[in-house]
């Protein structure tokens, strides 16, 4: 059934990507690689524009331009060009941004995402490519800081703004947009959202078919959500009690979870757009057969392969490729002949459960190792090999662990700080299933001590069925095996 | 030690003595000068020039000194751009041209005066007060390279790097009796060298001979891959210095002898192109309709980009910065204080044409315009091998009497800034005297026939004195 959009909503994005894989910086030859690094130490005259300094353009940068411009569908400029945005602010050191104006790299595109009525279609308007401007530290918070330090490290990073249409229909698909044009990005390799400013986003939205507001920098996908469902809420409220809603920009308040008015639409800034003479216009269509060949196999193409070569449900395929490094991971499972649907439950539904539930992010894989960092503190991380992965699987497989024994030895690598394999763990902590007579017997005790259960079983109480098979897990300390325990248990009841 | 040397008379002086003496005697001069033409004399020049009699060097111009524009960055010696702003502002990085005069041997002798940004015809817009033309100390040198034509018209250098955005290094040529050379766009490297207008601009150098230009072409043209717009196509300046103009067809365009032309420098103009007559060479009349409206489209084009290349001067990183009580108040108070009056006129003008409402109207019409022009270089260029004209329509004016009249001082441009927007180059030659006044012949060749219009003007050179002369007050 169609979905209806009974309030009108209507939502674009403008997404601000840093091609941070890149590894140097748009129009100097500083490094990249300054996350770590002491403020201002990635610079030099160009990137800190000092007079008589002139850009000179990374072709790498144009190169990622044209693959996110392919992998959007996109049709890619046959003539592109740079201009100046003029404005004033401190962390711009030319006084000027060098952008894309009306000759962008790349033009009309699309994404397929899961929107609120099945497969839902969202426009790309355009994506250009700019310079990514320094970085204001201030002392203390904003409002009560004396000062403001400038680092100008970030300076000069090549960024990719795409530009949706309103085609959004809630905050979820939204959330699903960004969450899949992250993925397609990833897979391109052009991009690591794992690191600071890596990804910006402005939002447009609209209620009622009317007005729109645009919700400024936002800097989480989490963000944009809330951003966007705050906002929804309070021009659903303005439009109650009869108020209109105004063209303006306002800032999302993380920490609060409100928008606040900026600007309106009569104080926008004019910025006086020119040709960036220093720039030449430029001819790329001859690069596109070449580049469109390094292009790898992107999200829907995985996902359909893996539902065909591999046998798994939609729903596997579709978290398991919905990260580049997580779907290697699994191939790499898949390799040695383990069982590629059990690989997929325990990569896509035990193991992807564990990392979100300790909001560990997948940074990096490599043929061997799949490594992840701590979403909100980059100090914690942690790793995982597919050796690991498969020998546990396999002694799952072979019957030697319980279920919930494999799940404890997944947490205890996860939360480990030394380096130890499954066997090891489940040697440690005798975790190795029990002998069956040890659950025959277990079995009998269990029966012999819980006549009531037993009595509302029989008489037709599966629930008591769970609680007899608990009491035997529990008599093996976990060794057992569920669902030896209850074919054990029916047979001895029920013959 | 004669005064004025040629370079080859310079190379001489130093195997005979060393180029430490040769320094010494440019400082020594520059020491009595009476014409304010350098901003900073280089405390470094005497070592360098040490260096090279101690070390030795191979390169074509080792030892031999040189001035320079103070908008070219040179390591280790202020580059004010003849504003208060970059006050305190070394950079740390050499031009792409002073990369190539250093790889050669040249020894800097210091950063000449300018009219602030580039922005004048007359030097006197600069923070540092104006410079002196040579001929009549209460006359203005012309602009913006005023500093580096004067110094060399006086002896202080043999000669001088310049930059051109509308006629900046052959107005002041042509007044102070010095052959300045604008090149074709691309052919040199502008990294490193301050912007006003970007699009328009190219480093010239300045002279007292036709062959020290081509010397000095020679060393600093040819690509770098720093600059997007430089243009891989080096000619060889030296070896098109040949006195034979026969044969050759030139183009005379009667609306570079407008109105308000003086009549000695018509008259002048239309010597030299009989001389050329006269040397086997063939001129006749074309028409360049679109010429009337350079000097409009001229402005805009460089206030537009001047609007924006001079928005990095906010007092935030380096310079001159006056003190507020918060960014913006800064910023403000540091532009006001920190740039004079023309900068400020066309950041300004510039600002608003680019404005939204008015960007088609000026900005885009403006660049419209230019390309009518150029179309008209490109028409008159495809008949004849080179155009002539006056380089200026006037001879140098007294220091004070159109400063204070910015449209007055804009129509001097009017018979070099149509060069600019076609990026075609230019040279300005002496051609003769008015009242003891130089007056300079503008030689306009197709892009990247450097050599035609270096031969032309080599020819002149051979066949007139009018380059041989010195100016009396500073003699």
């Amino acid at each position: 059934m169609a979905y209806e959009n009974p309030d009108g909503i209507r939502i674009g994005l403008e997404i601000h990507v840093q091609l941070n894989k890149l590894k140097t910086k748009m129009f100097c030859g500083c490094s990249t690689d300054y996350h770590n690094a002491a403020p201002n130490t990635h610079t030099c005259p160009i990137c800190l524009g000092l007079p008589g300094t002139l850009p000179v353009l990374n072709k790498k940068a144009v190169e990622a331009a044209i693959k996110v411009g392919l992998a959007l569908e996109g049709e890619i400029a046959e003539e592109t060009q740079f201009h100046r945005k003029n404005y004033f602010y401190p962390d711009l050191p030319k006084g000027f941004q060098v952008t894309q104006f009306d000759f962008p790299i790349v033009g009309k595109g699309k994404v397929v995402i899961e929107g609120e009525d099945g497969e839902h279609v969202v426009g790309i308007t355009r994506a250009h490519m700019e310079e990514d401007p320094g970085k204001l530290v201030h002392i203390g918070s904003i409002e009560k800081s004396k000062g403001v330090l400038i680092d100008y490290n970030r300076s000069g990073m090549s960024l990719i703004e795409t530009v949706t249409e309103p085609d959004m229909r809630s905050p979820k698909e939204a959330r699903r947009f960004l969450d899949k044009f992250r993925n397609i990005l990833e897979y391109l390799d052009v991009f690591d959202g794992n690191l600071e400013g890596a990804m910006r986003v402005d939002a447009n939205v609209s209620v009622y078919w009317g007005t729109r507001v645009e919700i400024k920098n936002i800097s989480s996908h989490k963000g944009v959500e809330r951003a966007l469902l705050y906002e929804i809420m309070r021009q659903k409220n303005v439009i109650r009690r009869g108020g209109k809603i105004l063209l303006e920009t306002r800032h999302f308040d993380e920490g609060r979870g409100v928008t606040i008015s900026m600007r309106t639409k009569e104080e926008a800034e004019d910025y006086r757009y020119f040709r960036e003479p220093d720039l030449m216009p430029m001819r790329v269509t001859s690069w596109i057969p070449a580049i469109k060949e390094t292009l790898p196999e992107l999200p829907d193409a995985k996902r359909a392969r893996f539902m065909e070569q591999y046998g798994i449900t939609d729903m596997h395929a579709k978290s398991l490729t919905s990260k580049i490094m997580l779907a290697d991971f699994y191939e790499g499972v898949c390799a040695t002949g383990m069982d590629p649907k059990t690989a997929a439950t325990w990569t896509a539904d035990v193991f992807l459960g564990e990392l979100n539930y300790r909001d560990l992010a997948i940074s990096s894989y490599d043929g061997m190792t799949i490594g992840f960092i701590h979403a909100k503190d980059p100090e914690i991380e942690n790793s995982f090999k597919v050796p690991d992965m498969i020998e546990l699987v396999t002694l799952f497989a072979e019957g030697k662990v319980s279920d919930r024994t494999a799940v404890e030895v997944i947490r205890a690598i996860l939360d480990g700080t030394e380096e130890k394999t499954p066997s090891q763990i489940i040697e440690e902590k005798g975790l190795f299933k029990a002998e069956d007579d040890l659950v025959t017997r277990a079995v009998a005790e269990t029966i012999a001590e819980n006549a009531a259960a037993v009595q509302d079983y029989l008489g037709g109480a599966e629930k008591s069925l769970n609680f007899l098979v608990g009491q035997v897990m529990k008599k093996t300390k976990g060794t057992a095996d569920a669902k030896t325990a209850r074919e054990l248990i029916v047979k001895e009841l029920k013959g | 030690m004669a005064k004025w040397m040629s370079v080859a008379q310079v190379k001489e002086k130093i195997e005979e003595s060393s180029a430490e003496e040769v320094t010494a005697r440019y400082l020594e001069v520059i020491g009595k000068s009476k014409i304010n033409g350098y901003l900073t004399v280089s405390d470094k020049a005497l070592e360098q020039a040490k260096k090279i009699d101690k070390e030795g060097h191979s390169g074509p111009l080792a030892g031999v000194p040189i001035a320079i524009k103070d908008n070219i960055s040179v390591v280790g010696l202020p580059n004010s751009c003849g504003s208060k702003i970059l006050e305190g502002y070394v950079p740390p990085f050499n031009a792409h041209v002073i990369e190539k005069l250093l790889a050669a041997g040249a020894v800097v002798l210091g950063k000449t005066n300018m009219d602030e940004f580039a922005m004048g015809s007359s030097t006197e817009t600069s923070h540092f007060g104006p410079t002196s033309n040579p001929w009549d100390l209460e006359r203005v040198p012309g602009g913006s390279s005023g500093g580096s034509a004067a110094v060399v018209a006086a002896g202080e250098a043999p000669f001088a790097l310049g930059s051109d955005t509308g006629g900046s290094v052959r107005c002041p040529a042509a007044f102070c009796g010095v052959v300045g050379l604008k090149p074709t766009y691309g052919a040199v490297s502008r990294y490193g060298v301050v912007a006003y207008a970007n699009s328009l601009e190219q480093v010239g150098p300045l002279a007292n001979n036709v062959e020290d230009i081509a010397v000095l072409m020679d060393v600093i043209a040819g690509y770098d891959r720093r600059d997007s717009t430089s243009i891989n196509n080096k000619t060889e300046c030296q070896k098109s210095l040949v006195d034979d103009v026969k044969g050759l067809k030139i183009g005379v365009p009667k609306e570079f002898f407008g109105e308000g032309i003086h009549p000695d420098v018509e008259k002048a103009v239309w010597d030299a192109i009989h001389k050329y007559e006269s040397l086997g060479a063939t001129w006749k009349e074309v028409s360049m309709p679109n010429i009337k409206y350079s000097l409009a489209s001229y402005y805009i084009i460089a206030m537009c980009e001047a609007s924006s290349n001079l928005a990095r001067f906010d007092g935030t990183r380096y310079g001159f910065r006056e003190n507020a009580e918060n960014w913006h108040a800064m910023v403000s108070k540091t532009r006001a204080d920190g740039f004079g009056t023309e900068v400020k006129r066309r950041i300004l003008l510039g600002t608003y044409a680019l404005s939204a409402g008015y960007h088609d109207k000026y900005y885009l019409k403006a660049l419209k315009v230019r390309t009518l022009v150029k179309q008209d270089f490109d028409k008159a260029l495809s008949a004849v091998d080179l155009l002539m004209a006056p380089t200026m329509p006037n001879p140098a004016f007294k220091i004070g009497e159109k400063i204070e009249d910015p449209l007055t001082l804009y129509l001097s441009d009017v018979n070099t800034c149509p060069i600019n927007l076609a990026g075609v180059p230019s040279i300005s030659v002496p051609c003769g005297f008015t009242d003891g006044l130089p007056i300079g012949l503008q030689i306009m060749g197709k892009p990247f026939d450097e050599p035609t219009v270096l031969r032309a003007a080599y020819t002149f050179e051979q066949n007139t004195d009018h380059h041989t002369k010195r100016p009396p007050e500073v003699a």
